[in-house]
């Protein structure tokens, strides 16, 4: 490998930087960022868990749950199979982020920005069966002030989509600066950091739907 | 070839192709799968609730640190890079587990209780 093609490659490796680490300190800068997220997304889901089943009214997210004072909720409010859909289609946009990472890191100018567009419809699906899902809930009157389960089960999701909402619009801004070719390989760790985004948002709905959907 | 060029080739070699992130997004689709016969399974009473519980918990623990590992890339990155994020990973992990422990298994009475509050606004009318 000659000189020229050593430093082009120094050039486009986010690996090689003069800091104090070594690495790139927008890449540590949003680790940091993810591991903030970490505890955010790690209270939540622990106030979730410390009120699940204390709700001392209806609706419950289950059939057949019975309440605190001994009176049965009735009929549950989550609908699983619509739930694991999407939960199959975030699943799978973390795989066309992959895919998106690895086209524009081998300069792929088409196929870089198709995936994040892919990836960003992934996401849209997701948040329309959650649009969808909150509505159904508030006509069975599954409300934010309903019950305990209410406002746990709202926070914990609804600050998730929020994270969904902002990764989409970061994914199709960089699909956009991708078609108008400003994402090379030269620039590909604007692409991994939105990458990470993704993944994280991905790995927060891995824990949250057993917990919140599946385990009774 | 100078030590920076070795280490974008060793670099290029350690991250594997698309055909190996395919199959991991398989295994992710699989495992969610099986969760939710987990679940199916437990509601039509073939094994018991903490049964049920143990086996979804395995497999999205599966989920997670294969996102994290390759997805993330975690396993090919800087060691500092885990670490930034296992640290307030484990940290929320115990906060869950925490919780859990205290309202669902050492709590006694004190949310059992939560039943049997009347609400303050009744109380005033009596």
């Amino acid at each position: 490998m000659d000189s020229s093609h050593a430093l082009a490659a120094h050039a486009a490796s986010p690996a090689h930087i003069d800091t104090s680490t070594g690495l790139d300190s927008r890449k540590m800068a949003f680790w940091t960022f993810i591991g903030s997220e970490c505890l955010l997304f790690g209270s939540l889901i622990a106030t979730y868990m410390a009120y699940k089943g204390n709700s001392v009214k209806g609706p419950c997210p289950h059939d057949g749950m019975i309440l605190p004072n001994g009176q049965p909720c009735g009929e549950g409010v989550l609908n699983i199979p619509l739930t694991t859909f999407s939960t199959f289609i975030l699943l799978m946009s973390s795989v066309a982020m992959v895919f998106a990472l690895y086209n524009v890191q081998r300069g792929e100018r088409k196929w870089g920005p198709f995936w994040l567009f892919m990836t960003a419809l992934g996401g849209s699906i997701f948040l329309g069966c959650q649009v969808y899902e909150f509505t159904e809930f508030y006509r069975e009157g599954m409300t934010l002030h309903a019950n305990l389960f209410g406002s746990t089960f709202f926070v914990l999701t609804g600050f998730h989509g929020a994270h969904v909402t902002v990764g989409i619009i970061y994914l199709i801004t960089l699909g956009v600066m991708g078609l108008r070719g400003r994402i090379g390989p030269e620039r590909t760790l604007n692409v991994e950091i939105a990458g990470l985004y993704w993944h994280f948002v991905d790995v927060i709905w891995i824990i949250i739907f057993p917990l919140v959907y599946l385990i009774k | 070839m100078t030590s920076e060029t070795r280490e974008i080739v060793h670099d290029q070699h350690t991250h594997p192709g698309w055909r190996f992130y395919a199959v991991i997004g398989v295994i992710l689709l699989v495992f969610t799968a099986l969760e939710v016969v987990g679940y199916v399974g437990e509601t039509r009473g073939w094994y018991s609730s903490g049964a049920a519980a143990a086996i979804i918990l395995l497999l999205s623990a599966v989920k997670f640190f294969s996102v994290v590992a390759y997805y993330m890339h975690l396993k090919f990155d800087n060691k500092l890079f885990t670490g930034i994020f296992v640290f307030p990973a484990l940290l929320g992990t115990l906060v869950i587990g925490g919780m859990i422990l205290l309202f669902h298994v050492l709590h006694g009475e004190a949310t059992a209780i939560h039943g049997d509050i009347t609400p303050r606004a009744e109380v005033s009318a009596q």
